[in-house]
């Protein structure tokens, strides 16, 4: 199939514009008939949810915590992206159009990547309207800080919880939209499939949580805001519920998935301390600002680093880009730690982490200057490793943290099935290979408040005069009992290892070989042994309990196979990108200092990946090719 | 470590629940706590015994939806920590540690340590919003709003909702939890207009949903993970007063 990513004609600059200026809408007499579902509360699904409810639409929204409000969203720290320019420093959105770019190494289409900065300037008014308690000078106006990959300072923060408190604001949006009756929130409930008409997405199926029962909701419209797939590395920075499987769901019934081994490794979690760890906890990138990363320049240290002389100490990042230094973009640092832990210069118990040290910034700015900025993550350093962060430094360690792969969607965010939209984490549009820090709210937001409201009504337009599908059409019932088997057959198994031994096994064999780093060999290895492993599952997984009660292993069983799927077409995705960009290290192909070599002549496109009808054969390789009319891509350097 | 448990177990909404006692041999201080109830289902699940429920997400402090009694306390031993970021190493070898579901009216049991709190959800929906529709936002920096407040708006913000407040308290108020809502909201400028109607409203569907009454305690601040203030309790009930006050003036 030939992908058409509908983007506007016109300039950069107009180009949203433009789409808005032409977009069909519909009338708010016509908005009630119409019946939109929206999976996932995180800030993408209760922006949207909220806002399509606010425009009188019919909204059912899912979310498979006990709240809406819990979505991982909820736990980003650092801030968000704008442009506004509050600080006087030359940011624009054309910089930010630029540093986005950059920063996802050239791999990510100019116009969303504009639209996105352009979008960022509301969200802010919006956020500070419904009350998102933003950080503020004393002269009363909003505060900002720097992230990493940019020289301004246009991150909007509230304290190191800024996640939780625009989740919060999104969430209250969509309570006071339930209230008003527009939306039915349906809360404990996980998505099994989604159904589909004449080729056009009209509902899900969708099981209760609580009760263990399978439902079937029709729609005139679906909206995949299911966020990120990390957790499929087990440990990652992600919540344990996270998943892929709605999108990998509706990957099968014909949406094409893009990029799906752009995974960002994030640079500063706490390291991994045993077998028996069930997640890594993510300490905010914005301890970059005033933490210094640093190694010991021995190898095998056993001194406590409060105890090694400063001329004694490497700090790498420093040396080797200095523009940056503490601020270079994720993926580099990350490499860098990766770089000095492999060379045996790590630190810590298991010599897997690096030191994040504030001695100096706390020197400067006194420690109640530090507290007053990060205190909740110092607080929350101590309660998980016991050690005071103010006397000695931190230590850190890459983790798996945010897929910049997801369903492939056109400018409109509408995926390759007709009326399926994917926004948010769960689409790869706009970060490229690698996302820069505070962009993911950002991007969250402004796909959930301001574009897919637009984008939307213009498919539904379309709807309004024909035949409503009911969940008395034959593909409900289908759809339902197909689901309803593959639950059935993997309570059947009662095998002898639980789902947690798969799901660990899968994500080590994908974090050494489809991970920080890859190779052909590696990749190649990685492939045959997760088909062993899907196996071993479909033959010895244990599932106790039963289909029609709440059981917590059977959903965790229903992700882990999704992820055995998922996981091999990661590999296939990384080996078929013969070369080096952003969060993609291949190692075969970079340069005599060790950076990503990226291959513009061959590789400058988009692999979309389409399900070849079984998981046996191999997946179909589909290519968007990328032009580049207003930035010409350059080599990224931070040095 | 070896540590005796002794855990709530109740199959669902329905049924009776009662306590039950499991051996855990191989526990680590490092573990968390929740890790610490990985490791007995894991070992549950391999002895066909069904494995204990228990709500977690995040897995760090954050989303809320963890939290069990430990030794009777919510949140147990450790101040200002949710379940997920409590470790073993606050335990002694040897230990019996007793794990109950948070308990109150408001939150029934739905099976072993889940409850349903989907109370806080419509105590939300009566009135814990800014009335503004996606577009109509003006200029952020128009309404300037004082450092301080902007902080203390935040403190009250930064509750979790995990309904520890209302578990730990011996009416079983959720006092606490609402009023750092109307607290944050009272204290910005941008919903002024609302903040009448809004603390009547949620008051109201509080006492609807079958919470107790506050009577001052302060036991809910003490185990609150958060650390929110009481004095949002005293915030709320100015803010009745002077909204049943001024109600007939609009």
């Amino acid at each position: 199939m030939k992908l058409d990513a509908k983007i506007p004609k016109g300039p950069l600059e107009e180009k949203w514009s433009n789409y808005k200026k032409t977009a069909r809408i519909v009338n708010p007499a016509n908005r009630k008939k119409l019946n939109v579902i929206v999976v996932g509360t995180g800030l993408a699904g209760s922006s949207l949810a909220a806002s399509l409810g606010e425009l009188g639409y019919n909204i059912k929204s899912f979310c498979f915590q006990d709240s809406p409000r819990r979505a991982h969203s909820v736990a980003a720290q650092g801030g968000v992206n704008a442009a506004k320019n509050y600080k006087n420093d030359g940011d624009s959105v054309y910089r930010m159009f630029v540093d986005t770019l950059k920063g996802g190494d050239f791999r990510a289409r100019e116009a969303n990547v504009y639209r996105m900065a352009e979008c960022s300037l509301n969200l802010i008014d919006q956020a500070v309207a419904q009350g998102v308690p933003f950080g503020r000078e004393y002269g009363g106006y909003l505060n900002n800080r720097s992230f990493g990959g940019v020289q301004v300072s246009r991150t909007f923060y509230a304290r190191g919880q800024t996640g939780q408190q625009l989740l919060l604001g999104a969430y209250q949006a969509l309570m006071r939209q339930e209230n008003k009756k527009t939306v039915t929130m349906y809360s404990s409930h996980e998505i099994l499939d989604i159904v589909i008409v004449d080729n056009q997405a009209k509902g899900v199926i969708a099981r209760n949580l609580e009760t263990g029962k399978i439902e079937k909701h029709a729609a005139d419209a679906v909206v995949l805001a299911t966020g990120g797939f990390g957790k499929i590395y087990y440990l990652s920075t992600l919540a344990m519920g996270c998943n892929g499987s709605a999108i990998w769901r509706a990957h099968k019934k014909g949406a094409y998935f893009a990029s799906p081994s752009w995974t960002q490794i994030h640079p500063t979690s706490l390291p991994q301390s045993g077998d028996y760890q069930s997640k890594l906890t993510l300490m905010s990138e914005s301890l970059r600002n005033d933490g210094r990363i640093w190694v010991p320049l021995k190898e095998n240290e056993t001194r406590e680093a409060n105890n090694i002389p400063e001329e004694e100490r490497d700090y790498y990042l420093e040396r080797r880009y200095p523009a940056f230094g503490n601020l270079a973009p994720r993926d580099i640092s990350s490499r860098a730690a990766k770089e000095r832990i492999d060379a045996g210069f790590g630190v810590g118990p298991l010599k897997n982490a690096v030191y994040l040290d504030f001695s100096k910034s706390i020197k400067e700015q006194g420690k109640d200057k530090i507290a007053e900025k990060y205190g909740n993550l110092f607080t929350m350093y101590e309660k998980i490793t016991g050690i005071n962060a103010y006397k000695e430094p931190m230590k850190i360690s890459p983790a798996a943290h945010f897929s910049m792969g997801g369903l492939w969607v056109d400018y409109e965010l509408m995926t390759t099935i007709p009326g399926l939209f994917a926004i948010g984490e769960a689409n790869f549009a706009d970060h490229g290979a690698n996302r820069l820090g505070a962009n993911s709210l950002l991007q969250a937001c402004v796909d959930g408040y301001f574009i897919a409201p637009y984008t939307i009504a213009n498919y539904l337009a379309g709807e309004l005069t024909k035949e409503k599908t009911t969940t008395d059409h034959p593909a409900f019932e289908q759809a339902a009992s197909q689901a309803e088997q593959k639950l059935v057959s993997l309570l059947a198994i009662k095998g002898n290892k639980t789902v947690d031994y798969f799901h660990k096994k899968l994500g080590k064999l994908l974090y050494d070989n489809c991970g920080l780093a890859r190779n052909k060999a590696g990749l190649e290895y990685a492939i045959e042994e997760i088909k062993h492993l899907s196996e071993e599952f479909y033959t010895d997984v244990c599932i106790p309990g039963d289909l029609n009660s709440m059981n917590s292993e059977l959903e965790k069983a229903g992700r882990v196979a999704d992820y055995l799927e998922i996981a091999i077409l990661m590999c296939y995705d990384a080996l078929t990108r013969e070369e080096s960009c952003g969060a993609h290290f291949r190692e075969e192909y970079q340069t005599p200092d060790g950076e990503a070599q990226r291959n513009d002549e061959l590789y400058q496109f988009i692999s979309a990946w389409e399900f070849p009808g079984n998981t046996k054969e191999e997946p179909i390789l589909n290519k968007e090719e990328l032009s580049f009319e207003y930035l010409q891509p350059t080599i990224r350097s931070y040095k | 470590m070896k540590l005796q448990l002794k855990i709530w177990r109740q199959v669902d909404r329905n049924s009776a629940g009662k306590l039950e006692s499991y051996q855990l041999d191989n526990v680590n201080h490092h573990m968390s706590f929740l890790e610490m109830l990985d490791t007995l289902n894991e070992q549950l699940i391999t002895n066909k015994e069904r494995p204990v429920e228990f709500d977690h997400d995040c897995r760090e402090g954050i989303c809320g939806q963890c939290g069990v009694m430990i030794n009777g306390i919510a949140h147990g031993p450790l101040k200002n920590t949710t379940t997920c970021q409590l470790h073993m190493r606050e335990f002694k070898d040897g230990e019996t540690i007793l794990i109950e579901p948070f308990h109150g009216a408001g939150f029934p049991v739905k099976k072993d340590l889940k409850v349903d709190r989907s109370a806080f959800d419509r105590i939300i929906s009566s009135g814990g919003f800014v009335s503004v529709n996606t577009g109509q936002a003006p200029e952020a920096n128009s309404l300037p709003v004082s450092h301080e407040t902007a902080e203390q708006a935040f403190d009250s913000a930064a509750c979790i909702g995990c309904g520890a407040c209302v578990a730990t308290c011996k009416n079983g108020s959720a006092a606490l939890f609402t009023s750092a809502k109307i607290t944050q909201l009272a204290l910005l400028p941008q919903s002024e207009k609302e903040r009448k109607t809004r603390v009547i409203d949620m008051v109201n569907q509080m006492d609807k949903e079958g919470f107790g009454h506050c009577s001052n305690t302060e036991a809910c601040e003490v185990e609150c993970p958060q650390g929110i203030s009481v004095l949002n309790i005293a915030r709320m009930n100015y803010e009745y007063n002077r909204a049943n006050f001024f109600k007939h003036k609009k």
